[in-house]
């Protein structure tokens, strides 16, 4: 034990990279979790992508490219709606959050650290997808790829508002799955990245645009020059989602906080 | 007028004239406690006294409704502060799919100077477990897993809401053992029991709270002495009635048939005039009361003291 004035406290920058570790550890050991998180939408390429691989689409795109895209988008949000939402929900079930808040460890570390895990596990799925993707034969060249994963996380991060509230909301771990489910899968269906939106009906056409996810789907078909709307209008969109989200989740993670510690 | 007390330095946690209320409901109403380095301290009371509401705020896991709370000379909410203190709550939990190991090397790594990993598991008994995965814990490792959490910064200060909650007699036995092994090596310990033998066995200081009010302040001896010192039974012939025992110092009268049974602050007095009323006092037996018979006087004094008090019960 050592006594009074040389206890300064852990550098910001350690506890956090402790804190990030924490988290990915948490998502590794958890084996069905990742592997729903990684391997569906695979699975989905492989239902929706394969048998059309090489069939080319008017912008002169091949239908592996566009589904790639689209799938990428669902894969990304995936992680960031489920994962980090119910992830939180868990930690808030488990009481975890309470131990936290008694600790050295600041309250805004253990939040950064959970969006900071959510993205990186997010990259993952989508880099697993991509590569499937490449080596069933989808050919791209290699700036695309680069641009796609780049567009599709910085698409994605607006979901982590909405898993965040989602998380924030879902007073229990049963509820967060449920509310989960209910939000974003009617949502990838209305967005057009898991059926184009040409194959839906016209009332979801008109919706689709008014979507987050409607808006990461643009960014990644822009990325591999599919898209129907310019990648600026996306871009700006996004980061509007993403304010949208992001009071949200703040407006959710301050009711929670107000219970527990005011 | 009273005047509002002021932090003084050095203390290791201090409430001031502390006010907490949940919306209408009061939890605290005036506290005042200084606690110095290195004592020992258990926060006595029923459920429901305030004994968790007075711990999250010297934590600052909570805010006062009014008064001042200072950790270490600093606000409770402070990460210096924090980095001096280990944690034990009544209510938490951990991430139960990561193993043993691994939890106590993430806490550790919060803290500044913490013990080595090995020297944690070792503490708290862990050292057969390590590996395994928390969800497959029994509820008492999980108290130590627990325990660990709070010893592993190497904290000066200890704080422990209700640790043995949930313990079997060997288990608790066990970690009074732990805790008063840690709180010999001059570090602070604050904890929050229901257990009076706990308190007894442990603490060098017991403070008892009752409805949110500071009832008693002391070490556990005095606080037995303070209010009955001695309990006094005997048998007498002919049975004696309540109306033979007015005028005498004694509390808690109890009359069985030929049975009779009182606690007193001054039992040789009591006898002595007894002894004058004539009284054929056979198989007297005279002995310190414990904390539990000293606690129950207590918080009945004080009910009686105060009828409304009662009602709300």
């Amino acid at each position: 034990m050592r006594l009074g004035a040389d206890t300064s406290p852990v550098a910001i920058p350690r506890l956090l990279s402790v804190q990030i570790r924490a988290v990915l550890l948490g998502y590794w050991r958890i084996p069905l979790f990742a592997i729903f998180t990684i391997g569906l939408p695979v699975m989905f390429f492989a239902f929706f992508g394969l048998p059309h691989l090489h069939q080319v689409e008017t912008r002169h795109v091949s239908v592996g490219a566009y589904i790639l895209a689209s799938l990428g988008a669902y894969a990304v949000s995936n992680v960031l709606v489920y994962n980090v939402g119910i992830g939180q929900a868990q930690t808030r079930a488990r009481k975890l959050d309470l131990l936290q808040r008694a600790s050295p460890l600041p309250g805004w570390i253990a939040i950064a650290a959970t969006m900071v895990g959510g993205l990186v596990l997010a990259t993952c799925a989508l880099a697993v997808l991509l590569l499937v993707g490449a080596l069933a034969g989808v050919g791209l060249p290699l700036t695309h790829w680069g641009l796609l994963i780049v567009a599709l996380v910085y698409g994605a991060v607006p979901m982590l508002g909405l898993g965040l509230t989602i998380g924030y909301l879902g007073s229990s771990g049963n509820l967060a799955p449920a509310l989960a489910s209910l939000i974003y899968l009617p949502m990838a269906f209305a967005s057009g990245i898991l059926i184009p939106l040409n194959q839906m009906p016209s009332i979801v056409r008109t919706i689709a645009p008014y979507l987050p996810l409607y808006q990461v789907g643009q960014l990644g078909w822009n990325a591999v020059g599919a898209a129907n709307e310019s990648a600026l209008r996306a871009v700006l969109l996004t980061a509007v989602w993403g304010l949208v989200l992001g009071a949200l989740a703040v407006y959710a993670y301050r009711l929670d906080q107000r219970r527990k510690f005011a | 007028m009273t005047t509002l007390p002021s932090p003084r330095p050095g203390a290791a946690v201090q409430l001031l004239d502390v006010h907490k209320s949940y919306g209408r409901a009061v939890a605290l109403r005036g506290v005042s406690v200084i606690i110095q380095p290195g004592e020992v301290v258990a926060m006595l009371g029923p459920n429901g006294a305030g004994k968790t509401t007075a711990i999250s705020l010297m934590l600052g896991m909570r805010r006062p409704s009014a008064g001042r709370v200072r950790l270490f000379d600093r606000d409770p909410g402070d990460r210096a502060a924090r980095s001096r203190c280990g944690v034990m709550l009544q209510e938490s939990g951990v991430n139960d799919v990561l193993r043993v190991r691994e939890t106590v090397a993430i806490f550790r790594a919060y803290y500044p100077h913490p013990l080595p990993t090995k020297r944690v598991l070792e503490l708290a008994g862990l050292e057969d477990v390590a590996t395994r995965t928390i969800s497959t814990l029994s509820g008492g490792q999980r108290q130590r897993v627990y325990y660990a959490l709070a010893i592993c910064g190497d904290p000066e200060a200890l704080f422990m809401d209700e640790p043995t909650a949930g313990m079997d007699v060997e288990s608790r036995r066990a970690f009074i053992g732990d805790v008063r092994r840690y709180a010999s090596e001059g570090r602070t310990v604050i904890l929050s029991t229901h257990y009076l033998e706990e308190a007894d066995q442990l603490a060098d200081r017991v403070i008892v709270i009752d409805r949110g009010v500071i009832i008693a302040d002391d070490s556990p001896a005095a606080i037995k002495s303070r209010v009955a010192s001695r309990r006094v039974t005997f048998t007498v012939t002919p049975s004696a009635t309540a109306a033979d025992f007015v005028g005498l110092p004694i509390s808690n009268l109890e009359l069985r048939d030929q049975r009779v049974r009182f606690h007193s602050s001054h039992p040789e007095e009591a006898l002595a005039a007894g002894f004058r009323r004539g009284w054929d006092i056979r198989n007297l037996e005279v002995v310190g009361a414990d904390l539990e018979e000293a606690f129950v006087t207590l918080t009945a004094n004080r009910a009686s003291d105060h009828p409304q008090n009662r009602a709300a019960q």
